[in-house]
């Protein structure tokens, strides 16, 4: 029987991240693949500015914090600088899809060999709960009370699905950390991901949805029901464009 | 060797490469686009990396991660594109990374004109990003300075590990001059890419792991990182403060500028001299630090400080500020593109004589 | 700037104004002079008036902006009308006369009409009336021996284009004799 244990590639500290909340599960499958496939020691993690910005306090690996939505543009200069390195920017929706949407569009577009893990809760988290690109119609949130208004405020943005028609992407795949079984989808999703990257074969992104049930005003279980219910059909899992670009 | 005909761009470009600068990050710009367009061929040539990113704030931010490895890097823009950088260099100066940043100014505010103009002095020296930071800045004024200075503000860089600002202008980024790469050697036999202790380039399982950030949530970890980084500055202000002082000895005026506009005073000197008017010359070459000691010194016979700029008056402020508001010191400046004529500064001297 | 020499040089985009400005410094560089030179640039440089400023001294040249100068080289029409005025008491003009049809009135400057343009297609020297023109101003000003200008062509002219270096030689000499 397997023991449960920490991975070698996270820190001991505790995390700051709120009960209920995926991102420890998502730091420990990336924290497992670093262990399994042995590169703690050639990856350079890029966090962004959102509820991971601390990310950089769990990982083992080197780290470099980037400002806000600009993890692509840094994961670059570090990926031209050091092309054998792997490199990964680890950022949430407010970061890539709203202030980081050039950054993110024109690294997949330049096919830069780098893995973005995008995790889509759609919300900002760490502000308090404000009104994300990724947010749903209808949905409350700080700056949207009553409702995201769609013919004010627009629709949510599909990141995989818009990334998938730029030819720079080698691999754009929708997973969800939910259930222990879309878990471990989403830890092989990852996997394959750096692999890829590995083989020089251009730009991954592996967007997971994830729950905040501080933000949205519900228990850890019912944020898990309600990302089911009502963020899987409007983001459908899948894999959206797989490739070798190079 | 002998001396070619440069632009001051290219010539600037050719400098950072033999100065071991491995990566070039951009985004055009007038008036600085021959950096760039002389990176993509040179650079690349020479093992290293250009790319055209999109948008200032991707290259800056591109040159945040590449140094972050530890490898020597750079970007250059002008006025409006600088505008976009200041995040990214402020970031920069909060996480203690080297690296270069040209700025071949051109007029504003808003798109301004593509014209030479000094206006962003205000920018540099005092707010170059948002909280307490000081970059190093030096002002070149002639294409062979172009060089030397892009090689010396690599140096300051590593060793004081901070951005450093190269203030130039369009007038210098366009204008062509006879320029050797004598003073400054031949290739860097140091590759740029040695990757220092603090570098995040993979820890390779035989050190702890490096973290490259600016965010410090504890007040005594920030304020100690601040004041620590202050001091380097200081350090950096004794030994690196540069200007140069022309005929002072006996001045009754001094005339002050820096940049391109300080080679104008000096033909305006020349002239005034040849009417008789005691006419000396003052030109800080890193505008920060402040060169106060010396323009102290050479004012020590004037009467009255004359201050010439391609804008409304921003250095200005640091020529009284040093002088303690001691020597009436007057201000002469000429904007939207126009570089100051020597007749027009001669006509300035004469009236304050 | 003793013995500054102020030059300005002015016609469309593709008439080689930037380049001949280029020969003219490297003239002053191989001379052992200090030289700047300074292009008029951005919207000019896309098909409108282009200019370009030569200084050469024995000295620190001051600002490389010239507005009044010693020769002015007006290659067409606008910049005739433009720069005429700009040339210093006593200094010198040199017009190309296939394309600017005003005569100077005045005697206080000396003004050389070229036709350069109709003797480059003459002598098959198609592009290259910017340098019959510089011909003229070196015969004319006595500012170089032959040696130098070979030397300053060679400098000025880019590999890819070494085939030319003959071609703008017969140039020079043709200005010279013109």
């Amino acid at each position: 029987m397997p023991k449960f244990t920490r991975p070698n590639s996270l820190t001991d500290n505790h995390n700051h991240y709120c009960p209920g909340c995926t991102h420890g599960i998502i730091h420990r499958l990336i924290a497992e693949i670093m262990d399994e496939m042995d590169i703690q020691g050639e990856t350079i993690g890029v966090c962004p500015v959102g509820c991971a910005v601390l990310a950089y306090d769990y990982f083992k690996c080197d780290m470099i914090q980037a400002s806000h939505g600009r993890a692509p543009a840094v994961a670059t200069g570090v990926k031209r600088a050091k092309p054998e390195n792997l490199v990964f920017t680890y950022q949430g929706d407010g970061d890539l899809a709203a202030i980081g949407t050039a950054e993110i569009v024109h690294a997949a577009a330049r096919g830069e060999n780098i893995t973005t893990i995008f995790v889509n809760n759609a919300i900002y988290g760490m502000t308090g709960g404000q009104m994300a690109p990724t947010t749903m119609p209808g949905q409350k949130t700080q700056t949207s009370p009553s409702g995201r208004d769609t013919a004010l405020e627009g629709f949510p943005i599909r990141v995989c699905e818009m990334l998938a028609t730029l030819d720079g992407v080698a691999l754009a795949e929708r997973v969800s950390v939910h259930d222990a079984k879309h878990v471990n989808a989403t830890k092989k999703a990852i996997r394959k991901a750096f692999e890829i990257q590995k083989n020089k074969k251009g730009f991954s992104i592996i967007e997971i949805l994830s729950t905040c049930p501080t933000n949205w005003g519900l228990t850890p279980n019912k944020a898990v029901d309600w990302l089911k219910s009502d963020l899987i059909p409007y983001y459908p899992l899948g894999v959206y464009q797989e490739r070798s670009v190079r | 060797m002998s001396k070619t005909l440069m632009k001051g761009n290219e010539a600037l470009a050719e400098a950072a490469i033999r100065a071991g600068c491995k990566c070039y990050f951009g985004y055009p710009i007038t008036p600085q686009n021959e950096i760039g367009a002389y990176m993509s061929e040179r650079i690349r040539k020479n093992g290293g990396v250009f790319l055209q990113a999109e948008s200032e704030i991707g290259a800056i931010n591109m040159v945040y991660g590449c140094s972050a490895t530890g490898t020597r890097c750079m970007t250059s823009s002008s006025s409006p594109g600088v505008s976009l950088k200041a995040e990214g260099i402020s970031y920069l100066a909060g996480a203690d990374l080297p690296c270069v940043i040209v700025n071949v100014q051109r007029g504003g505010p808003g798109l301004g004109t593509i014209q030479p103009s000094q206006a962003d002095y205000w920018q540099t020296t005092r707010a170059m990003g948002h909280g307490d930071l000081r970059l190093p800045v030096l002002a070149p004024y002639s294409v062979q300075e172009m060089v030397d200075m892009t090689a010396e503000a690599f140096k300051i860089a590593e060793e004081f590990r901070t951005p450093v600002m190269l203030l130039a202008d369009g007038l210098l980024g366009q204008m062509m001059e006879p320029v050797s790469f004598n003073e400054i050697g031949g290739e860097n036999k140091d590759d740029g890419q040695s990757s220092p202790n603090w570098a995040a380039s993979g820890h390779k399982n035989k050190r702890e792991k490096n973290i490259i950030t600016s965010l410090f949530l504890d007040p005594i970890e920030l304020e100690t990182a601040i004041n620590e980084r202050f001091e380097r500055f200081e350090e950096l202000r004794a030994k690196y403060t540069r200007s140069e002082s022309t005929n002072t000895d006996d001045a009754d005026i001094i005339v002050t500028a820096y940049g391109s506009t300080a080679r104008v005073i000096q033909s305006a000197m020349e002239m005034a001299r040849e009417e008789g008017i005691k006419v000396g010359t003052f030109r800080p070459i890193t505008l920060s630090p402040f060169p106060e000691k010396a323009l102290k010194e050479a004012t020590k016979s004037a009467k009255k400080v004359l201050v010439v700029e391609m804008s409304m008056g921003q250095m200005v402020d640091d020529v009284k500020s040093a002088l303690e508001y001691k020597l009436p010191v007057e201000f002469f400046g000429r904007q939207g593109g126009f570089v100051p004529g020597p007749q027009e500064i001669l006509e300035v001297i004469r009236r304050m004589k | 700037m003793k013995n500054l020499k102020q030059y300005l040089i002015a016609g469309f985009g593709g008439q080689g104004i930037l380049f001949v400005g280029k020969l003219l410094a490297n003239i002053g560089l191989i001379s052992d002079k200090q030289v700047t030179w300074m292009p008029s640039y951005g919207p000019a440089m896309r098909g409108g008036t282009c200019n370009c400023s030569v200084c050469i001294s024995d000295s620190l040249i001051g600002s490389p902006v010239v507005s009044e100068a010693d020769v002015v080289i007006a290659m067409n029409g606008p910049s005739y009308d433009k720069f005429i005025g700009s040339v210093k008491k006593g200094g010198a003009a040199y017009i190309d006369s296939t394309l600017v049809d005003s005569k100077y009135d005045g005697d206080d400057i000396t003004v050389h009409y070229v036709p350069a343009t109709e003797l480059a297609a003459e002598n098959d020297l198609k592009g290259m009336a910017n340098i019959i023109m510089l011909g003229k101003l070196i015969k004319e000003s006595g500012l170089a021996d032959s040696e130098t200008v070979k030397k300053a062509i060679e400098a000025s002219v880019s590999a890819k284009k070494a085939n030319l270096l003959a071609a703008n030689l017969r140039a020079i000499e043709l200005g010279m004799n013109s």
